[in-house]
């Protein structure tokens, strides 16, 4: 009996432990969602997708610095996931090392999509990834401390200001925003480059320089705390959480987080230099891609994110992931449904993809402004001479 | 190197002649303890110091990845570093990092040592304590040091408004200017134990009779740690040094918890910007060739080491 059950043991073992050939209707996909929260909402929507053509899902997922790396890694050894979730701006990335199949092959396309998402996952041209969702940043406000100072949400950049002025008072600071020497910085700050005039093309400008004086200009005179250089966005929305900011610029993400702290919040969409100037926000959010693996494991992959991409599904994921749906048609039910997400819906019909102006160039030049934010604010440089530098460095990146 | 292993091969033969020559048998168990050293020393260590030489000569992008062209470029990656702007500052910081950090860590360790040579109450479980540094991981006193540091909430800060010392919070980690001497102040904590505990070791040797001896001749507490304890220690503190110097460095966790090397660049580090390269601007040929300059620089001082502990070695054996 005994050794009956070893030999069975070892068949079973012998049968899951070949890795190397592996069956047909397992999709391997590769995502960043590492929070419990996410990770289980996003495995929902892929098992449901699965389920359906009779596929099992091995989903990977790694911190968001260690998705590249393990992509490079990945494609090195010719060992790609068949289902990749990569951050937007890094699609053109991928796309250029020639790892990925055009999602036309499948009969995915961009139609009724948002042409700044479509343009994110877009390279040359042709179309390597597509999204189930997208996020933007917007305004949050403290309710409480707007209504004692008797103050309206801002819509121009001066309201902003001011009323930052008014609520700053001993721990608390007017705003809070990330400037962190990394994509956040630079995401960030690319809506108040953007609404000015600016360009990630031409950062030397006179409107890039002049949008950047106006972000450092809230630090010096003490609107936002100086360690705005070391906070990523879950640290602004533990200082905004903990009343210790009266506004702060983040995404849709973080509204389960500010649910629980029991602040009373609005949100409205970012402030421009003036009310006739829409937001011009950089697209936040993941791409799904396709990389080269073979015929059937593509149409697999493919199935699956076809699926995601589908109207219910679409709707699932991004009100549980507070995400703003893909799709405009879906995306207008959606923000009727839910008032709070209106300003990002808004805000994503007029947004940009980061990688619209410079393509792969994006990641080295938004290094380069990121350094440059932090120079500024920091207290070395002017921000005339920091973005110079940082447009030098842009015409120099390959 | 060389001339080590040739030293003790030529002491071991007269023995073995003596014996029997080692047959085919002894030889091949011999082989097998050392087999799988080499082995584990090819695989992981020289295969990738190599691939790390032959990756700086190359242009390693993206695309190199997945299709697996690299054309090599020669120099060209070492000069786009030198002619960097980050490059010298980079460079500074490391030397400044390493011997603010050495020396600080040097100075305060041996102190404690000394002071823990004498014998009183709780000494050993004092002294038990001053380790605790040491046990804990560097990403969580990282973080630990990143909330003390913390401009608006930081302990330090308050501690220092509450004494008058200063009139407005220090941002610490946030300002270009203090940004690595903050760095360099955790890492002094982290790095003290180290010292304290190696120096400790090294006076434990030192004969008592020696102190007694200088007492009687009348010699005071600093004249008998100039005559005695130092000179008797300089083997000891060679050792630390060397080693401490070449754990410094190569430190990249507290750097990068604490900083990121920024603000601006301002606490970059050659280990913190050869990272960025490879896994931030996905440069790898760059990365690679900074990670070189570390292996060298580190190098001449293990080479260093390696000859002081070699001298200690003979010198004692001379005594002895």
């Amino acid at each position: 009996m005994v050794t009956f059950g070893l030999a069975l043991l070892l068949v079973t073992a012998g049968c899951t432990g070949g890795v190397s050939s592996r069956p047909a209707d397992v999709v391997v996909e590769l995502d960043h969602y590492t929070s419990a929260e996410a990770g289980r909402q996003f495995r929902s929507v892929l098992d449901r997708c699965a389920e359906r053509f009779g596929l099992r899902i091995r989903r990977q997922n790694v911190p968001v610095d260690q998705l590249m790396p393990k992509v490079l890694r990945d494609a090195t050894a010719h060992s790609l996931p068949d289902l990749l979730f990569v951050d937007n701006p890094d699609l053109k990335t991928v796309a250029k090392t020639g790892a990925l199949t055009e999602l036309s092959q499948y009969g995915l396309s961009g139609e009724g999509f948002y042409p700044g998402i479509v343009e994110a996952g877009s390279y040359r041209g042709k179309l390597y990834g597509l999204a189930p969702g997208v996020n933007g940043l917007a305004l949050f406000y403290n309710r409480t401390m707007f209504e004692r100072a008797g103050l309206e949400p801002p819509e121009t950049w001066q309201e902003m200001r001011s009323a930052a002025g008014e609520l700053t008072e001993g721990s608390t600071h007017g705003i809070a925003f990330s400037a962190l020497a990394s994509e956040e910085g630079s995401w960030q700050f690319e809506p108040f480059l953007w609404s000015n005039g600016g360009s990630l093309d031409s950062l030397d400008s006179r409107r890039s320089v002049q949008a950047l004086e106006f972000w450092a200009g809230l630090v010096e005179d003490g609107l936002a705390s100086r360690s705005v250089v070391n906070w990523n966005q879950n640290d602004v929305i533990d200082r905004f959480a903990g009343g210790n900011a009266a506004m702060m610029i983040n995404g849709s993400w973080s509204l389960s987080s500010l649910d629980d702290s029991g602040v009373d919040y609005g949100i409205v969409t970012l402030p421009t230099p003036s009310t006739d100037i829409a937001p011009k926000v950089p697209l936040g959010g993941e791409v799904g891609a396709i990389p080269e693996t073979t015929p059937e494991r593509q149409r697999d992959a493919a199935r699956v994110l076809g699926c995601m991409l589908e109207r219910d599904n679409m709707l699932d994921w991004t009100s549980d992931h507070a995400y703003v749906p893909a799709r405009t048609k879906v995306a207008e039910q959606y923000a009727a449904d839910r008032p709070v997400m209106k300003p990002f819906v808004e805000e994503v019909a007029t947004g940009r993809a980061r990688t619209a102006e410079l393509g792969p160039r994006y990641r080295e030049v938004s290094q380069g402004l990121a350094d440059a934010i932090q120079a500024t604010i920091a207290g070395s440089t002017s921000p005339r001479e920091a973005l110079e530098r940082a447009a030098r460095i842009a015409a120099n990146a390959d | 190197m060389t001339t080590n292993t040739r030293t003790t091969s030529g002491t071991s033969r007269p023995r073995h002649a003596n014996r029997k020559p080692g047959g085919h048998g002894e030889r091949l168990v011999q082989w097998t303890f050392v087999l799988p050293m080499m082995l584990f020393l090819l695989l992981f260590f020289c295969y990738p110091v190599l691939r790390n030489l032959t990756m700086s000569f190359q242009e390693w992008t993206v695309a190199s990845f997945y299709e697996g062209g690299s054309p090599f470029v020669g120099l060209d990656n070492y000069i786009a570093l030198v002619t960097d702007p980050i490059f010298g500052r980079a460079v500074l910081n490391t030397a400044l990092f390493t011997t603010g950090s050495l020396l600080f860590q040097f100075v305060i360790g041996l102190g404690l040592a000394v002071f823990f040579q004498r014998r009183f109450p709780l000494s050993g479980t004092l002294r038990g304590l001053m380790l605790l540094p040491w046990l804990l991981p560097l990403v969580v006193s990282g973080a630990v040091f990143r909330w003390i540091y913390d401009e608006g909430f930081g302990v330090l800060n308050q501690l220092l408004l509450g004494l008058h010392l200063i009139s407005d919070p220090i941002p610490w980690l946030s300002s270009t200017q203090y940004a690595l001497t903050s760095a360099i102040i955790a890492n002094i904590w982290v790095g003290v134990p180290f010292n304290l505990v190696i120096l400790h070791s090294g006076l434990q040797a030192v004969p008592a009779s020696l102190y007694e001896a200088a007492a009687l001749d009348g010699a005071g507490p600093w004249q008998r740690f100039r005559m005695i304890t130092l000179p008797l220690l300089r083997p000891v503190i060679a050792i630390v040094l060397m080693l401490g110097l070449i754990y410094t460095l190569k430190v990249f966790d507290m750097i990068m918890i604490l900083t990121g090397g920024g603000p601006a660049n301002a606490s970059e580090t050659l280990t913190t910007w050869s990272f960025a390269l490879s896994f931030e601007e996905f440069d790898f040929g760059q990365g690679a060739a900074v990670g070189n300059l570390l292996i060298v620089i580190a190098l001449v001082f293990a080479l260093l080491y390696l000859r002081s502990i070699r001298n200690t070695f003979s010198s004692q054996g001379e005594r002895g």
